[in-house]
């Protein structure tokens, strides 16, 4: 018996009400967004059901949105994945951008817990109650949080590259 | 020099002081450096141990962060495939047709039958040289040097192939929106024929040196064991989880590229330890090896190696020379100008590590606005402390080689 | 009973034989010695370590050019091969290694990455290795074919041929290190 889109979303807007949102199918996966706050109770609730089943984390990445509204500036994404019945989802929330904070999953999908660190590396999202929030991939030192969109991809401080020949200039790099 | 010594107020510090065994004998710190003979990549772990036995390891990656992610957010959609070569460089034809694929499903192109079954070609082509490294290092790492050149000779054959293709070597490049950028010639079919008659010979003399092979038993069987539901919840795909008892593929879950043409079995193993791992790749060896025998007699006929879609694909340089709509269908793909929809797609593919997804999100310009890929090896090496807690150094290494964790994967 | 037919001998430097002593400048027969004996350290990080690993295999062989046993000590190798991108995290190490290497010790940079950063133009790879250690031979490519290595291998035989035996205690020599702060 194959998990229909409306069972899934019933389901949910039944539990969680105004908390999930924006149900669309997108290609080939369901997608809908959800309250920052609630992210663990609905991730947990996902998991846990006997009719959803979705156990296994596929993802977790982070998007910058530097031009739409300050709450709506980033946004962590989340694919779910249900082997027996072979459905994805993929569930989108979006934080604030002057203070990007959200629950951490690690608790519930071990494999969170790198992917995790891995978009505070990047955006700067503080993922609340995590084992061991530090940067992954890049130098401990490091101060800014590289996949903004405002932070450049070059480094700005190299010697031996004139951005004149890559028709880089003051205003548009 | 000193800044590269473990800090006194490190906790492995703190439970060295505390703790003093019976004998006397107290803890000690190692550090399995990034550079290392044995790990076939650059990471780090600092172990605490007591005499050989490991009591806990704290990873540290990223000393190959290229940040990929943050390039591909600055170049057009066909200058990424180069990226991709670079993530797992043992099997680059699968990162490359991934994200290939991951494009035609944004832009809704329907790739002709031929050109699906060539890749899939390549794709088992490049399954087969990924589990020959994997392999052959493994019993490098438990002494046994011959497997390695007994094997790595044939993945010059491969090259060879790969150069008749695409004229490089590892790092391939290979393929275009809607299909290849050229056809395969006759001598590229003449040597992969040649490949399919001696190389499973060479692997049946390769698997006999290791499947009953005391030595390499004591070493391997029971070493770095992971339950299926552990495995699960640390996000194993590919062979590390079907070693671990779990049927899943993404090629039979989600077929892609026609695979679901094709009959082949996914072999699983019971426990999920180090000879497990080592004979599930074993298998899939040969089960590519079939792939690639029915894909050669069921090709369609013809020479149809691209789906027609001007938009996308490069028109032959002598209909760019001669041909007004050519010229300028070229202008507009090199310049960026080519109609690109508002999606958010994601697209798996079964990679030599398990499931290699594309997290593609475009904003309607020449360059993805946000590209994530989901690479299998930075999700399942969480469970290395895990796995090598209590057991000894050498086995540390033997379950690390049979992980096969590829450190450009692994660091993006 | 083998049959000495098809080994190609080292040429015998410059010098005067008579019977039973051959004799020649120390230079020569010390440059000879250290051009044919070259104990690679391999510093392999990503897809260019593949590459090593073909030229070290079977076919391309790099064990003729007398690089037979591959050195991961640094104190008993005598070439550093550092193959593949090396990022800002990794260079310290890099340096690390470089610093426990015995003298003399030469360096080969295998790979666009390794010479001058290749492809990735970015802020958290080193843009070229020699923006931290002294570097002997470059070799292109990305990844360089076996053949190409071991071109520059033989390039680098020709420079330890040809080094002077006091070059290690010369004061450009320091003056090099000091350049990288290299004490």
């Amino acid at each position: 018996m194959a998990l229909e889109n409306t069972a899934i979303q019933d389901k949910l807007i039944a539990t969680f009400g105004e908390a999930v949102y924006n149900f669309q199918q997108e290609r080939d996966i369901f997608s809908f967004e959800i309250n920052a706050d609630q992210n663990k109770a609905i991730i947990l609730f996902l998991k846990n059901d006997p009719e959803l089943r979705f156990h296994f984390l596929t993802d977790l990445c982070g998007i910058h949105y530097p031009d739409s509204d300050v709450d709506e500036q980033f946004a962590v994404v989340y694919h779910l994945h249900n082997w027996y019945e072979n459905k994805r989802i993929k569930i989108k929330a979006f934080l604030n951008g002057e203070k990007p904070e959200i629950k951490t999953i690690s608790n519930i999908f071990l494999s969170s817990n790198w992917m995790e660190r891995e978009t505070f590396d990047f955006y700067g999202v503080d993922f609340i109650g995590h084992p061991q929030l530090k940067r992954i991939l890049n130098m401990d030192e490091m101060i800014s949080h590289p996949m903004r969109k405002e932070f450049p991809m070059e480094d700005g401080g190299r010697t031996d590259k004139d951005d004149r020949f890559f028709g880089r200039t003051v205003d548009n790099c | 020099m000193s800044e590269l010594l473990l800090p006194p107020e490190h906790r492995y510090a703190k439970i060295i002081k505390e703790r003093l065994n019976e004998d006397g004998s107290e803890l000690s710190i190692l550090n399995l450096g990034p550079t290392h003979p044995a790990t076939h990549g650059i990471f780090q772990n600092i172990l605490l141990m007591d005499g050989e036995r490991i009591l806990e390891a704290e990873p540290t990656i990223g000393y190959i962060h290229r940040a990929f992610e943050k390039i591909a957010e600055n170049r057009p959609f066909y200058q990424i495939t180069p990226l991709t070569d670079r993530m797992n460089y043992c099997s680059s034809p699968i990162n490359n047709m991934g994200w290939w694929m991951t494009l035609e499903k944004l832009l809704n192109i329907e790739v002709p039958k031929r050109a699906q079954y060539l890749r899939v070609i390549i794709m088992e082509l490049a399954r087969i040289t990924d589990h020959l490294i994997c392999n052959s290092i493994l019993g490098v790492d438990t002494g046994a040097y011959t497997g390695f050149l007994y094997v790595f000779q044939f993945r010059e054959k491969v090259y060879e192939i790969y150069e008749e293709i695409c004229g490089a070597r590892l790092t391939t490049n290979m393929g275009r929106i809607g299909g290849f950028e050229r056809d395969w010639s006759p001598k590229a079919f003449e040597l992969l024929d040649t490949f399919l008659v001696e190389f499973p010979v060479a692997w049946k003399e390769f698997e006999n040196l290791f499947e009953r092979n005391r030595i390499f038993i004591d070493r391997t069987v029971n070493v770095g064991a992971i339950t299926a539901e552990k495995a699960m919840a640390y996000g194993f795909t590919g062979p590390n989880l079907r070693a671990a008892g779990v049927d899943y593929d993404v090629r039979v879950a989600q077929p892609y590229s026609s695979y679901d043409d094709f009959e082949f079995n996914v072999p699983v193993g019971k426990s999920g330890d180090t000879y497990d791992r080592f004979c599930v790749r074993n298998a899939e060896v040969w089960e590519s090896i079939s792939i690639i025998r029915q894909a050669l007699a069921k090709m369609p006929e013809g020479n149809e190696y691209h789906a027609n879609v001007p938009d996308y694909y490069l028109p032959p340089k002598e209909d760019v020379y001669n041909n007004m709509e050519s010229l300028i269908y070229h202008f507009k793909i090199v310049m960026g100008e080519v109609p690109v929809p508002v999606a958010e797609i994601y697209h798996p593919v079964e990679g030599g590590n398990g499931e290699l997804g594309f997290y593609l999100v475009t904003d309607g310009s020449r360059t993805p606005y946000r590209l994530h890929f989901r690479r299998p090896c930075f999700i399942y090496y969480q469970a290395y402390p895990e796995m090598i807690k209590g057991a000894l150094l050498s086995d540390a290494i033997v379950i690390l080689s049979s992980l096969n964790v590829i450190a450009g994967e692994l660091d993006a | 009973m083998m049959s000495d037919s098809n080994i190609k001998m080292v040429a015998a430097p410059d010098g005067v034989a008579g019977e039973g002593f051959f004799a020649t400048k120390l230079n020569d027969v010390v440059g000879m010695a250290r051009a044919n004996s070259l104990w690679p350290l391999p510093f392999a990080t990503s897809c260019c370590g593949i590459e090593f690993m073909a030229t070290m295999a079977s076919h391309y062989d790099l064990a003729r050019f007398g690089s037979e046993r591959v050195s991961f000590s640094p104190r008993q190798a005598d070439m550093l091969l550092v193959m593949g991108t090396i990022s800002k995290k990794m260079a310290p190490i890099l340096r690390q290694v470089y610093e426990q290497m015995a003298e003399p010790k030469w360096v080969i940079a295998v790979g666009a990455c390794a010479s001058s950063g290749g492809i990735f133009d970015t802020y958290s790879v080193l843009q070229g290795i020699d923006k931290v250690i002294p570097v002997d031979v470059y070799v292109p490519g990305c990844p360089p074919r076996p053949e190409q290595i071991v071109d520059g291998v033989m390039k680098l035989q020709e420079l330890v041929r040809t080094e002077s035996v006091r070059r290690r205690s010369s004061p450009e020599y320091q003056e090099l290190l000091a350049s990288y702060n290299i004490k």
